[in-house]
C-alpha cells in the first residue's frame, strides 16, 4: 500500500534507480508492464506523470499506453495518498451488513468525502470491490490490515491506531 | 512418527489471520507445551473447513469439539479445562453441527468429510506442507496420467465426467480442453482464473489457502492433456495469503520434481508462474484476463477467435476457474464413472458455495450437485438466523434474485435454466425481510456502473441509468414508467452488451421484477405536480457518481 511518499532530490534518484533495477530484472516485452507499475507505485507511493513517462521510456512503450493501463485499474493511483489508505468494502455482503453506515461514519470522523485525503495527509478514504472477506462483514482495510465487523462506534478506536 | 492422541486444528485463512488466528495457534502450542502435553497433543495450522462468521476457531479431534470467538488470552482456560480436566470448555463452544475433518483418519471418505471432492483436504492438512498433500493421495493423479494415460485419454475422462466450469458460465470443461488439445503448435498455455471478484464469492480463495497443491496438480494435468508446458495463475492482488501459499507450494513442487523439466521422468515439462492483477472486476472475464496478463487494459476481446485458438500471446490458451481445476485430480485418479456417481445426473460432482447473509451458520460448503436452496439453508447453514426468508441472490452480484417459490428448485445448471435462472459463481446471499429490494438492487447496479470498463455503450450508459433509477425507487421518488424503462434497459444489456459484465446485470433486474414487482412499484411517486425527470447527461453523471 501507499505508505511511502514521493520526494525530491536524492531520494527520488534512488527511487528511479530501484525502479530501473526492477525493470531490468523483468522479462522483456510489455507483459511486464503491470508488475512494473505495481513496483513503481510501491516505491513512489503513487504514479505521477513523470514516473509514467519514465516507465514508458524504460520499456519502450508509448506514454499513452502506460497511462491507459494506469487509469484502467483501481489499484493504480495518480494522486498522492495519505500515509494510510482506508479501503472500505462495498460488496453486497458488507452492504447488507451496514457498510453504508460505516462509510458515513468515516466521512464524519475524517471530515472528508469518499476518494479524498485528509489535509494532514494522514488518511485517504477509498472504496473497493468485495475483498472476499465476507465472513467478517462489514470490512475495511487500512493499508494491509483487515478490520472486520466494523461498526460506526468502533471507528475512532480503529483510526487511533494509525498515525 | 507416532500419531498424537489428540489434535487441535486452527484454520488460518485470510479472514482469521486478520483477527489473530496465528497468535491463537501459537498460544495453544505454548500452553500445551507448558503443561508437558506436547507429545500427546499436536497443534496444526490448517485451511478453512467452513464456518466464516465465528471469529478465530479451533477444532479438537477426535473429540469433535469446536471453539469459536477465540483470542490468545482465552486459550489458557480452554487448555486447562479441555486437556487437563478433560471436559469441554462451554463458554466458547461453537453451537451447531459442523462437518469436521479428522487429520488422523487416513481416508477422508470415512469421516464426516465424506462427499467432499474439492475441499476434502481443506481444514484437514497443513497447506504449507507438500508431504501432507502427498500423504493424502496428492500428485497420485499426475503420476497416473503421466505413466498410464495418453493426453487424449485425460481429455476423454474429463469429457466423460460431465464436469462443467465452476466459475459461473458452466461450460463443459472437457469440451474446452478438447478445443485446445486439437490446436497444433508447440506453444500453449494453461491459465488458472483466480481473479475471484464476484462480490460475496470467496470459495476460490479458501481453496487456494486450504489446499494449494490441488490447484497446481489440476493445472499440470490440464497442461499434459492439452499439450502445454507453461501455466499461469492470474490472481487478485488482495489475496495476499493465497499468493503466499501458492508461491510456497510452487517452490515445494519444483523441489520435488513435480513441476519443472521432465516431471517424474516422463518427458513432460510443466511450470507455473503467478500473475498478480491490479483490481478490475471485468478481468474475471477470460479474454479480459488474457489482455491484462499481456500488460494491457483489461478490455474483453471479440470472440471468436476463442482463447482455445488465440489466447495469451495469441497462442492456444485454456482458462479454467480454480474450483474447476481442483476437481481434476480426483476425476483422473478415481475415474469419470466415479465422478458421475456423485451429485445429480445432469450435474455430476459437487459444487462449492459460500453462503452468507441472515443464516445461522454462514460459511464455505461443498454439496452434491442438484440439492435445493432449501436444503442448503436448513441442512448446511443451520436455518435462518433472524426473521424469515425473503430472497436469495444466487451467484454473486450478477446473480438472479430468487423469491420463496424457488426454494425447492434443484441447484443445477439445467433445472435452473428451465425456470429461467443461472447458477453463477457459487455465492449464495440469503436475505430476510429487513432488506428492501430497491435498496439492494441499487447497491448491485451502482457496483456494476462503477466496474463497467466503458468500452460498449449499452453497458456504460445502461448501468448508469439503472443505478440512477434504482436510487430514486429506493428513495420513493421513482417516476411512473421507471419500471418499463428498467425492463427495456435490461433487455438491451442482455442482447447488446459486449461481454458478460454488461449482460449479466440484467439478471438481478429481471428476476427482481419477476418476484418483487409490487414492492418495487411502491417506490414510484404518482403525484402529478412533480417536475419531469431530468434525463440529461449531467443529471446522470450526478446520479451515478
Amino acid at each position: 500500500m501507499a505508505t511511502k511518499k514521493c520526494c525530491n532530490g536524492d531520494g527520488e534518484r534512488e527511487h528511479y534507480a530501484a525502479l530501473d533495477e526492477f525493470i531490468a530484472s523483468c522479462s522483456k516485452g510489455r507483459d511486464a508492464l503491470i508488475p512494473v507499475l505495481h513496483r513503481a507505485q510501491n516505491i513512489f507511493g503513487y504514479l505521477p506523470v513523470p514516473v509514467q513517462q519514465h516507465v514508458a521510456a524504460a520499456m519502450g512503450l508509448p506514454v499513452s499506453e502506460v497511462y491507459g493501463v494506469v487509469s484502467f485499474y483501481h489499484y493504480f493511483t495518480m494522486q498522492p495518498r495519505g500515509r494510510h489508505t482506508i479501503n472500505v468494502c462495498l460488496g453486497t455482503a458488507c452492504y447488507v451488513r451496514g457498510a453504508k453506515k460505516v462509510v458515513e461514519a468515516l466521512c464524519d470522523e475524517l471530515k472528508i468525502r469518499m476518494g479524498e485525503t485528509t489535509p494532514d495527509r494522514r488518511f485517504s478514504l477509498m472504496t473497493q470491490r468485495c475483498f472476499g472477506a465476507c465472513g467478517l462483514a462489514p470490512v475495511l482495510m487500512i493499508d494491509d490490515d483487515v478490520h472486520g465487523r466494523v461498526t460506526p462506534r468502533k471507528i475512532a478506536a480503529i483510526l487511533a491506531r494509525y498515525e | 512418527m507416532a500419531k498424537p492422541r489428540t489434535v487441535v486444528m486452527v484454520p488460518v485463512d485470510a479472514d482469521t489471520v486478520a483477527i489473530g488466528a496465528r497468535d491463537v495457534k501459537n498460544r495453544f502450542a505454548e500452553e500445551i507445551g507448558r503443561r508437558g502435553l506436547a507429545s500427546e497433543i499436536s497443534v496444526l495450522e490448517v485451511g478453512s473447513f467452513g464456518p466464516v462468521d465465528a471469529g478465530v476457531i479451533a477444532a479438537v479431534q477426535p473429540d469433535g469439539v469446536v471453539y469459536g470467538g477465540l483470542t490468545p488470552d482465552r486459550v489458557d482456560r480452554i487448555v486447562e479445562e479441555h486437556f487437563v480436566k478433560g471436559r469441554a470448555c462451554r463458554e466458547w463452544l461453537l453451537s451447531g453441527e459442523h462437518p469436521l475433518p479428522d487429520p488422523r483418519a487416513t481416508d477422508s471418505r470415512h469421516t464426516q468429510y465424506a462427499g467432499r471432492i474439492v475441499l476434502d483436504n481443506c481444514g484437514r492438512i497443513n497447506p504449507e506442507n507438500i508431504d501432507e498433500y502427498i500423504a493424502n493421495d496428492g500428485y497420485f493423479a499426475l503420476g497416473k496420467a503421466l505413466s498410464d494415460m495418453t493426453p487424449a485419454a485425460v481429455v476423454e475422462d474429463v469429457k466423460k465426467s460431465g464436469l462443467r466450469g465452476r466459475g459461473g458460465a458452466g461450460f463443459p470443461t472437457g469440451l474446452k480442453w478438447g478445443f485446445c488439445a486439437s490446436e497444433t503448435g508447440p506453444e500453449k498455455y494453461v491459465v488458472c482464473n483466480a481473479d475471484e471478484g464476484e462480490p460475496g464469492t470467496f470459495k476460490d480463495r479458501l481453496i487456494m489457502e486450504g489446499d494449494p497443491h490441488k490447484v497446481l496438480e489440476g493445472m499440470a494435468l490440464c497442461g499434459y492433456a492439452i499439450g502445454a508446458s507453461k501455466g499461469y495463475i492470474y490472481i487478485r492482488g488482495e489475496y495476499k495469503l493465497s499468493i503466499e501459499r501458492l508461491r510456497q507450494a510452487i517452490a515445494a513442487a519444483r523441489a520435488y520434481g513435480l513441476l519443472g523439466n521432465n516431471i517424474l521422468d516422463s518427458g513432460f515439462t510443466f511450470d507455473i508462474d503467478i500473475k498478480i492483477g491490479a483490481g478490475a472486476y471485468v478481468c474475471g472475464e477470460e479474454t479480459a484476463l488474457i489482455e491484462s496478463m499481456e500488460g494491457k487494459r483489461g478490455l474483453p476481446r471479440l470472440k471468436p477467435p476463442f482463447p482455445a485458438q488465440q489466447g495469451f500471446r495469441n497462442k492456444p490458451t485454456n482458462v479454467n476457474n480454480v474450483e474447476t481445476l481442483a476437481n481434476i485430480p480426483a476425476i483422473v485418479q478415481r475415474g469419470a464413472d466415479w465422478f458421475r456417481g456423485v451429485g445429480a445426473a445432469n450435474m455430476p460432482g459437487t459444487k462449492v458455495y459460500t453462503i452468507l447473509g441472515h443464516v445461522r451458520r454462514p460459511g464455505l460448503i461443498e454439496v452434491p450437485g442438484g440439492v435445493t436452496l432449501r436444503d442448503i439453508i436448513d441442512d448446511y447453514a443451520g436455518g435462518m438466523k433472524h426473521g424469515n426468508f425473503k430472497m436469495a441472490q444466487l451467484g454473486g452480484t450478477a446473480g438472479d434474485l430468487l423469491g420463496e417459490e424457488m426454494l425447492d428448485v434443484p441447484l443445477n445448471y439445467d433445472a435452473l435454466e428451465k425456470v429461467g435462472h443461472v447458477l453463477g459463481s457459487g455465492a449464495i446471499l440469503i436475505m430476510n425481510e429487513t432488506i428492501g429490494v430497491c435498496d439492494f438492487l441499487h447497491a448491485c447496479m451502482r457496483f456494476f456502473a462503477h466496474e463497467s470498463c466503458g468500452n460498449c455503450n449499452p453497458c456504460r450508459n445502461g448501468l448508469r441509468w439503472l443505478s440512477a433509477i434504482t436510487a430514486r425507487l429506493k428513495a420513493g421518488t421513482g417516476y411512473p414508467g421507471d419500471i418499463e424503462i428498467m425492463e427495456e434497459i435490461a433487455t438491451v444489456l442482455k442482447t447488446a452488451a459486449f461481454c458478460p459484465l454488461g449482460q449479466s446485470p440484467a439478471g438481478p433486474i429481471t428476476s427482481a421484477l419477476r418476484y418483487f414487482k409490487p414492492e418495487i412499484e411502491k417506490g414510484i411517486d404518482h403525484s402529478s405536480a412533480r417536475p419531469k425527470p431530468d434525463h440529461t447527461a449531467r443529471a446522470l453523471a450526478t446520479f451515478a457518481g
